[in-house]
């Protein structure tokens, strides 16, 4: 018999960055006992990481904006693939969420006039976004946390979930896990479970992610059979830090961009004017003269090449390093020095000034910077009710980057803290509802338990195994030579091949040591997730045989109208586990209703 | 750069604990957590730190490298002295294991900090100007490191003064809500009683190791000094306030207020 405390809540929520923390305040307001789980102290999320702002058009800087126009932009960004009642519910309700995160403490900047001032970005027509210099995520998630700590939610920190509990009915009661601090084992019966947990991007070797962002949500609710959508959407940042080596990765934020930096090869070229694709061709600045009059007056010229969609901009800087027109150290040039002042940039980029200045040694207000895309954000994600979060099976609700459909094969910059308060409070509400009209005490299997548990400690009894640090940097290569920005599919068959070879050493990891805050340890129960969401990855990639937003297919450059019908549906419907064989295929995509598909037509 | 890197970590519990070396190949532009993480990966799989962004916005991976407190993604090995680097938990918090401290009595003291009270939003938002809230934003930087909090004297080396002092990251909290341009809560006295505002002696040593170079004495400490005292002290606004019956919240009301 395994050994555990247990716990029992109304509602429970894994993952503490924006969405957890929305859809955890939502449930206590409404008197509900409600849980707050997350691996990392309370505050540290990858929310947190957030700069460039809160996309939501409430029209402060350019009154012309609108739910439609932020609806338009986010469907065509993620080339039509969003769940379109998900985009209309973001676009309509986030003005909304965000003067309730001001209500509660958050300060933003200011237009003249007094209102929250808003910010520039890639794919947005319109100054949309609501922000704090750049680190938006940083006022997002403390003025949550106050909120939350306000409320008295209970908290539990460095407390890993390794599996969702299901009842004898086969809907979700509970999950396990254990207290990192002393690797005692914890079981939470719950009428309603909100997973929050974030993306993915650990699973690469380049990554903007933090050590947390292991796919565990992703995973868990595949486990537990729920459907899975999109997984080969993955959003390559164009963006991030080349070098030093060990700094790689990290985010470089489209602000730069929004506010007037530009992107040239190392002939000086500004090369995006040679990338805009016929989608976007009619809203883009065909000169530099005429880009440049954009930033001070939206009507006095067209957007600059710059701020298209980032899968636009990663894709274009991937084909000039290929080229040989790449930086010394493998990327392209970000130029905000010679082009604004250096007070401006010190005020606008404070932290991205630090940034350099401290990790690279590079002045950002003198000297362009060398960036390169880098792994950011997974737009696929488990299949959820738009209104309510509710995945396909009973008693479990996703919300934030874990859950999938919104965002379609690409998102915009910006639309994923709105994504966090807009679907992190409706997930909360759907939860709270399902988990006040649920009868009965929850049951969880014990057998599930006893079962999570033996696996969790296995590592501790062999004798001899596998490193996990090694098993993971064996994943990471292989997910970024072979299932990178640009795919093919003898490399996708090739990367299946070693997953399936990691899935079995994973199996026989070994671990010394104790159980209290042992990393090795925890590395070691990340696995499972990391590789699980890594097949689902893979799968998709090979069968989307099209290039869209994210997924790009070298031997299928073009997007495909047939493949832009559907979702490719995941499920384990054997059984859940790594190991587990995954089912995908095709699934219609919901039909737009004919009052929104008109925003579409021409003239708009 | 030298060939080889030698680190000194503090590897214990809260039963006792000692500092271990380790040798490693340099690598160029290395922080202090890259090497940490080499050391996971090939020597001691059981080294436990925290961390979690590895860009200096989180606040997760604070230790005292060679004797001061830093954040390990932040401290570049090309940067610190020649020699062997030593890197220690921080001192003021109860270790868990290895460089990962109990940090939950900043936790603790977050749940005593009234919250923000704004009257009833208006019609199309609140208005408030940048100038307004600049000094708020300061504040805000604030990564929750808990860097300031390791090295204030008053808790230390007095582990009995944490019962009733709330330290640097919290008093900038506290002036953050203070000077918020909406705010109805008044939380003085609260700060006077329980708080233990009047221990800090402003000697400045949080603000020497913010990272985030948030000038804590001297733009939150000192002028919530100032208001407490001119609260509590000032004969005139005592006068004022006899004379027009104005009561100063309490400690609890406060509390209650806004919550």
């Amino acid at each position: 018999m395994a050994e555990y405390e247990t716990h029992d809540y109304d509602v429970i929520v894994s993952g503490a960055g924006g969405a957890g923390l929305r859809a955890a305040i939502e449930a206590k307001s409404r008197g509900l006992r409600t849980a707050l789980i997350c691996k990392s102290l309370l505050g540290k999320a990858h929310t947190v990481m957030a700069e460039g702002g809160i996309a939501a058009a409430m029209g402060n800087v350019y009154p012309e904006d609108n739910w439609q126009v932020h609806f338009r932009d986010t469907m065509r960004g993620g080339k039509m693939l969003n769940n379109w009642r998900m985009a209309q519910l973001h676009a309509q309700e986030a003005p909304e969420r965000v003067q309730e995160l001001e209500a509660w403490g958050a300060l933003f900047d200011r237009t003249a006039d007094g209102r929250i001032l808003q910010r520039d970005f890639g794919g947005h027509r319109y100054a949309r976004l609501a922000h704090v210099g750049d680190r938006t995520g940083l006022e997002m998630i403390r003025t949550l946390q106050q909120r939350a700590v306000a409320l008295d939610v209970a908290v539990f920190m460095e407390c890993k979930i390794l599996r969702l509990l299901s009842d004898a009915d086969g809907v979700i009661s509970g999950a396990v896990g254990y207290w990192r601090a002393t690797g005692d084992m914890v079981v939470f019966s719950a009428k309603a479970v909100v997973l929050a947990t974030g993306g993915v991007g650990k699973s690469w070797k380049y990554t903007s992610n933090s050590w947390e962002c292991t796919g565990d949500g992703h995973a868990m609710a595949l486990w537990a059979g729920a459907d899975l959508i999109d997984m080969e959407c993955v959003q390559f940042h164009p963006t991030g830090m080349v070098w030093p080596l060990s700094v790689r990765g990290i985010l470089v934020t489209e602000g730069v961009r929004g506010d007037g930096g530009v992107l040239r090869n190392a002939e000086g070229r500004r090369f995006m004017f040679d990338y805009v694709a016929d989608m976007f061709r009619e809203e883009t600045a065909d000169s530099e003269e005429e880009a440049d009059r954009w930033y001070a007056d939206h009507s006095a010229g067209r957007r600059p090449p710059e701020l298209l969609p980032r899968d636009e901009v990663a894709r274009a800087i991937n084909t000039e390093v290929k080229a040989g027109r790449g930086s010394p150290h493998g990327g392209v040039f970000l130029d905000i020095a010679s082009r604004r002042s250096p007070e401006y940039i010190r005020r606008r980029l404070p932290s991205m000034y630090h940034q350099f200045m401290e990790l690279a040694g590079v002045d950002i207000t003198a000297e362009p910077m060398e960036v390169g895309p880098t792994c950011h954000y997974m737009m696929g994600g488990v299949r959820v009710d738009a209104e309510t979060g509710a995945a396909t099976v009973p008693g479990l609700f996703v919300c934030g980057e874990a859950a999938g459909g919104m965002h379609g094969s690409n998102r915009l910059g910006g639309n994923s803290l709105s994504d966090l308060l807009v679907f992190g409070y409706r997930a909360g509400m759907g939860a709270s509802d399902y988990a006040e009209g649920r009868t009965g005490t929850p049951a969880p299997n014990q057998a599930e338990i006893e079962h999570t548990v033996a696996e969790a400690l296995a590592p501790f009894e062999r004798d001899d195994g596998e490193n996990p640090y090694e098993l993971h940097h064996r994943l990471q290569d292989t997910m970024q030579d072979l299932v990178g920005i640009i795919r093919t599919g003898d490399e996708l068959d090739q990367a299946l091949e070693r997953l399936d070879e990691l899935v079995f050493l994973a199996g026989k990891v070994k671990v010394t040591g104790g159980r209290a805050y042992n990393p090795a340890w925890n590395l070691a129960t990340d696995l499972p997730a990391m590789l699980t969401v890594s097949r689902c990855v893979t799968l998709g990639a090979r069968d989307r045989r099209e290039s869209r937003g994210g997924h790009t297919r070298e031997d299928y450059p073009n997007a495909d109208p047939e493949f832009g019908k559907v979702n490719l549906v995941q499920r384990q419907p054997s059984g859940g586990g790594m190991a587990e064989e995954i089912k995908i295929g095709p699934e219609p995509i919901p039909e737009m209703p004919p009052e929104l598909a008109a925003l579409f037509e021409e003239g708009h | 750069m030298a060939a080889e890197v030698v680190m000194r970590v503090w590897r214990g519990d809260s039963s006792g604990g000692a500092f271990a070396e380790y040798r490693l190949p340099a690598q160029e532009g290395e922080v202090v957590l890259d090497v940490v993480h080499r050391i996971q990966a090939t020597q001691a799989g059981d080294l436990a730190c925290r961390w979690n962004c590895k860009a200096g916005k989180c606040g997760s991976c604070s230790a005292e490298i060679n004797g001061t407190p830093r954040l390990m993604c932040m401290t570049r090995m090309d940067q610190l002295p020649e020699g062997p680097v030593t890197v220690a938990p921080m001192r003021t918090f109860p270790i868990i294991r290895d460089l990962v401290t109990d940090v939950s009595f900043n936790f603790e003291v977050a749940k005593q900090v009234p919250p923000f009270a704004p009257p009833p939003r208006p019609e199309g938002g609140y208005r408030m100007a940048q100038v307004d809230i600049e000094r708020g934003q300061e504040f805000c930087k604030c990564i929750e490191c808990f860097m300031c909090q390791d090295v204030c004297h008053v808790i230390r080396d007095h582990e009995e003064n944490k019962a009733h002092y709330a330290g640097p990251r919290f008093f900038i909290r506290f002036a953050e809500l203070e000077m918020h341009p909406l705010d109805t809560n008044d939380r003085r006295e609260l700060l006077r009683q329980r708080e233990g505002l009047g221990l800090c002696n402003i000697t400045k040593c949080c603000t020497e190791v913010c990272p985030e170079h948030i000038k804590i004495t001297d733009n939150a400490i000192i002028p919530l000094k100032e208001r407490v005292v001119d609260a509590a002290y000032d004969p005139v606004a005592w006068l004022g306030r006899t004379i027009l019956r104005r009561r100063k919240a309490s400690p609890n009301e406060a509390a209650a207020h806004g919550r």
